[in-house]
């Protein structure tokens, strides 16, 4: 039962890492590019989190504990950027 | 330990002058010449233990791999260059008390003197090849700063340079001989070496070996074609002229070749070089001691000349002429000695060394006058001096040598043609400094120097008459005690100043009549050079140095040529030639271990992240979109180290991700938002070809390596790391215990990395543009509410997962690197949020010391284990019980990780917070851009 369950997320995550890069890619506006690489940061985490619920291993939290923080960061910098070009001032 | 004090004296002597410097010239004098004195008394203290068969040995083991021993000896020949070195340096020590002017550095020059002294002493007394090596590069260091002495005159600074190019190319030949020699004897250990004289003479490799030594023997003892730097040498200050080249730098040659004479010494390739070299010297630097006209460069070439004798005697090589060599180098000693002092004297007193302008001083000063008669006497070989004895022994030897066969007789013939030379030249000296009628007058008015400043001339002047009266008496002694050090059995001398009429006899007689006869037809010679052009050995020199200079710079400039393109197409073309050489050579590529399973979300991932990579390149000219597809590749990557089980290299990538990200944009900023199309087609294709080529020998490569069975080291660290390092986490216990000396490394480099940009960026000051790449202006509102309440928020969290993931570190994913990433990027957001003026008030202290802190806890880490008495970086842990909190497991690597944690904060805030300060001081007030419909001025108050 949650093999079937883990096995549809995955997949349902995995198709929408591929639509953040289609977003990525086409764009059109910066916002849209970066609103597509925020959310990939988002969906790597559920990938990462049902990867270590199918492997049943802890090891992996770490990875996406950090990549929520550090993602968050990287997000705000560029949107720092696009708003102020500056971004430590 | 004697023995050791010898050269430790004169060391300590170098620190001696500077400070005294100030309590006035004679104390300061005083104070050099107390180690000295002791330092000799300390030599000759050994006397009786050398006289009584014994050898004074000191030996320490310093880097024994290398086969390099502290190791000194005090056989006979260093004892006698011991001697004349200390001794002759006392002297010139009081000499240059009253020579240097009262305004020159004393101490400076005292210092330099001591140094080359205790090089000097180093090179006679060495036990071990490499560490005679090491002083003699010591000499020619320390000779370069006293030739450059006066650094103001640029005579000096050239013929300083001259003389360490010319010696230092010489001690690099003699590197190379001395490794080969020691090879070929097996140790470099000096007895060991000396020993085994058969063995080496008979040694395929012993022509290339004895054309190295010898290559550093005569660069340094100025034999002939390499004698040039002598004569430019001479724009040191006299003491140093009289010190160095004449009495022992130059004689360190000639003491190479008879330390090594019972070694390498024994075949005819040596005696034809050695003594045909010594002749050719011989003679040359006869014949220009005659036509020079300044003072000192006659007395050089005169140099050269004795030098090339006691050179010829050594390749000669029988017993006697071993012994005149040895005899000959303490009477050159004395005589030169006491010329050059009296020649400084003159210098000093007149103002000029052109004979021109001497004349006639024999009346303003006759006591240098007759000082300087004798020495030159004994040095043109007349009798009831020390010079006409060892110069005798010399044309005996000529005599009986076999070395040219049928030809026997030309060296003879060349000796005493070079008699005659010496006659001359002494003559002319004497006569047109003391007699002749001056035709110019001198600068200033000469009269006798202070007493005390004759004193070394006439100390040595009273050795030649007494060594030139009572030889047998004075010198049997000594010259026994040395040639034991060289020869088997040492021949039993009969020093004496008649023989009776014999051939020797003959050719002195000869060499003085004709000398005289020849500076009579002096004036015809001068008539008969000056038909040449003069050859400036300088110009020759620095016209060699600059044709070097400029090949290598146009070389440089070919493969060089600021091209980052080229240099990467270089670099990465040789990668794939080397990489394709070694695959060509695989019998196939499938190495026969079994593949991972491939399904869905692999496959996509690597489709994603072929697809950001494309997509980075393609849209690099815009610079962010291309940024943005970056860490689309850099998340793959985490997610795929995640996802193949190495949790460490995740952590560590993602943190890399974020903080490379806010530094490419803090560096974009003041880039153009886009960039013109630069690459012609041609160009791309070629670009296209190499980086394809190179991604499909890198994929083979990879494959052929992931599917073998390969047996690499990190079975060791896996097993071991437990029970060597304490931690179950692999990684980390490499990082900080196995390889923590690499760590170590690294983190200093980081360090340095960040002092350094910290030091570019200062007082940078750049324009910023006033809108984003479409024209936009920016937004007026420089630190968003939401921003900076969510900020501070996250970053005591931020902190508490940093203190996390360094503390499990050692058994769990984590450690240093990582938690000091997490740190400095939690910063980084509160510089982003609230600016660097309100994040400094908060934050007051500087980021240097953080980094440079973390360097040395760690340094001081590794040090601690001396304490223990364990090597650099060994690293302690055992695990502790304490009530409430259980058991838990400390390790010293935690404190190196530390360190590492400390260093990687400090210099990556250095660096971001820094490349962010650069405009902040000048960016527009937040009232000044009030609604946001202005323009925004570029106030940049000092633009560069």
């Amino acid at each position: 039962m949650l093999d079937t369950a883990l096995w549809i997320s995955l997949a349902l995550i995995v198709m929408a890492l591929a639509l953040n890069v289609y977003r990525l890619t086409i764009g059109p506006s910066l916002p849209d590019r970066l609103l597509a690489l925020d959310t990939m940061y988002v969906n790597s985490i559920a990938l990462i989190v049902l990867l270590g619920l199918w492997l049943n291993t802890k090891h992996y939290f770490e990875a996406a504990l950090l990549i929520a923080m550090l993602g968050f960061i990287s997000t705000v910098a560029v949107c720092k950027y696009l708003l102020r070009g500056d971004i430590i001032e | 330990m004697t023995l050791a004090w010898i050269p430790l004296l004169t060391l300590l002597g170098v620190l001696i002058p500077v400070p005294m410097e100030r309590f006035g010239r004679r104390l300061c004098t005083l104070a050099t010449a107390t180690p000295v004195v002791i330092a000799l008394i300390l030599v000759l203290s050994q006397l009786p233990m050398l006289l009584s068969g014994g050898l004074p040995h000191f030996s320490l083991t310093w880097i024994p791999s290398l086969g390099l021993d502290l190791a000194f000896r005090l056989d006979g020949l260093s004892l006698l260059f011991a001697v004349l070195i200390l001794g002759i340096g006392l002297l010139i020590i009081l000499y240059a008390s009253y020579y240097l002017s009262a305004e020159e550095a004393s101490g400076r020059f005292y210092a330099y003197l001591m140094l080359f002294m205790t090089s000097m002493i180093g090179i006679v007394m060495a036990d071990n090849l490499i560490l005679l090596w090491i002083f003699w590069e010591l000499t020619s260091l320390s000779s370069f700063l006293l030739i450059g002495f006066w650094s103001h005159w640029t005579d000096a600074r050239k013929g300083a340079r001259m003389a360490m190019t010319v010696t230092g190319a010489g001690g690099l030949a003699l590197l190379a001989g001395l490794l080969l020699l020691g090879d070929m004897a097996g140790s470099f250990d000096m007895g060991t070496v000396l020993a085994s004289g058969e063995a080496i003479v008979a040694d395929d490799r012993y022509p290339i070996m004895l054309v190295l030594v010898l290559l550093g023997a005569f660069t340094k003892s100025a034999q002939f074609p390499f004698h040039f730097w002598l004569p430019h040498a001479m724009a040191a200050p006299t003491p140093v002229s009289a010190y160095l080249h004449s009495a022992t730098m130059v004689k360190a040659g000639i003491f190479l070749m008879a330390r090594l004479h019972p070694a390498i010494g024994d075949s005819l390739l040596w005696s034809w070089l050695v003594t045909l070299t010594g002749m050719a010297t011989f003679l040359y630097g006869a014949w220009f001691a005659l036509v020079k006209t300044d003072l000192k460069a006659i007395l050089a070439f005169s140099t050269v000349s004795h030098l090339g004798l006691i050179t010829a005697l050594l390749g000669i090589g029988s017993p006697m002429a071993i012994v005149a060599a040895l005899f000959h180098i303490l009477n050159h000693a004395a005589f030169k000695g006491a010329m050059f002092m009296n020649a400084g004297i003159i210098d000093h007193e007149t103002g000029t060394r052109e004979l021109d302008q001497l004349g006639a001083l024999r009346h303003a000063m006759p006591m240098t006058a007759l000082v300087t008669m004798i020495a030159a006497a004994a040095m043109a070989g007349v009798p009831f001096l020390n010079g006409f004895l060892s110069k005798e022994m010399f044309f005996a030897e000529t005599l009986y040598t076999p070395l040219l066969g049928g030809l026997g007789w030309l060296l003879p013939m060349l000796a005493t043609l070079g008699g005659i030379l010496s006659v001359a030249y002494s003559l002319r000296l004497v006569h047109a400094v003391f007699f002749k009628p001056a035709r110019r007058q001198p600068p200033k008015t000469p009269h006798e120097p202070p007493r005390l400043m004759r004193a070394p001339a006439m100390l040595l002047v009273m050795i030649c008459i007494a060594v030139g009266l009572f030889p047998a008496l004075l010198a049997t002694g000594i010259l026994e005690l040395a040639s034991t050090a060289v020869l088997e059995s040492v021949p039993e001398l009969h020093l004496a100043i008649w023989h009776g009429v014999n051939l020797p006899l003959l050719m002195s007689l000869i060499a003085i009549i004709a000398g005289v006869a020849t500076y009579g037809l002096h004036i015809h010679l001068k008539r008969f050079v000056r038909q040449f052009a003069p050859i400036d050995a300088r110009l020759v020199f620095e016209g060699a140095i600059q044709t070097i200079a400029s090949i290598a710079h146009t070389l440089t400039r070919r493969l060089d040529n600021g091209s980052l393109q080229r240099y990467m197409s270089w670099l990465l073309g040789g990668a794939l030639l080397l990489a394709t050489l070694g695959l060509v050579q695989l019998p196939r590529l499938d190495g026969g271990q079994a593949t991972h399973p491939v399904d869905g979300i692999l496959l996509l991932g690597a489709a994603l992240m072929i697809f950001g990579a494309i997509g980075t390149v393609v849209s690099h000219r815009h610079r962010l979109i291309s940024l943005l597809m970056l860490s689309v590749v850099g998340l793959v990557v985490s997610l795929t180290f995640a996802r193949f089980s190495a949790p460490d290299l995740a952590l560590t990538q993602l943190s890399v991700e974020v903080v490379t990200m806010i530094l490419l944009m803090l560096a974009l900023f003041f880039l153009p938002q886009k960039t013109p199309r630069e690459s012609s087609a041609k160009r791309n294709i070629r670009d296209l070809t190499l980086a394809g080529s190179l991604g499909m020998v890198i994929a083979s490569l990879n494959y052929a390596v992931l599917t073998r069975d390969i047996d690499s080291i990190s079975n060791f660290f896996v097993e071991n790391s437990v029970p060597g390092g304490g931690g179950h986490n692999v990684v980390n216990v490499i990082l900080v215990d196995f390889r923590g000396f690499d760590t170590l490394g690294e983190i200093t480099v980081l360090a340095l990395a960040g002092l350094a940009i910290y030091k570019l960026l200062n007082r940078l000051r750049l324009f910023m543009p006033h809108s984003d790449g479409e024209g936009r202006v920016w937004s007026p509102d420089r630190y968003p509410m939401i921003l900076t309440s969510v900020s501070q928020t996250l970053l005591p969290l931020a902190l508490l997962v940093s203190a996390f993931i360094f503390l499990r570190g050692h058994n769990q994913p984590g450690g240093g690197f990582i938690a000091g990433l997490i740190t400095a990027v939690a910063l980084i957001l509160i510089y982003m949020a609230r600016g660097v003026e309100w994040t400094q008030s908060h934050l007051d202290f500087p980021y240097q010391p953080v980094a440079i802190g973390g360097v040395a806890v760690a340094t001081l880490t590794g040090l601690g284990s001396f304490v223990f008495g364990y090597p650099f970086l060994t690293s302690a842990f055992g695990h502790f019980h304490l009530p409430w909190l259980g058991d838990f497991e400390l390790a010293t690597a935690m404190l190196f990780d530390l360190g590492v944690y400390l260093a990687v904060v400090g210099a990556t805030l250095m660096i971001l917070a820094n490349l962010g300060k650069v405009t902040t001081p000048h960016r527009p007030r937040k009232d000044d851009s009030r609604a946001g419909t202005q323009q925004p001025q570029p106030s940049s108050k000092e633009p560069r």
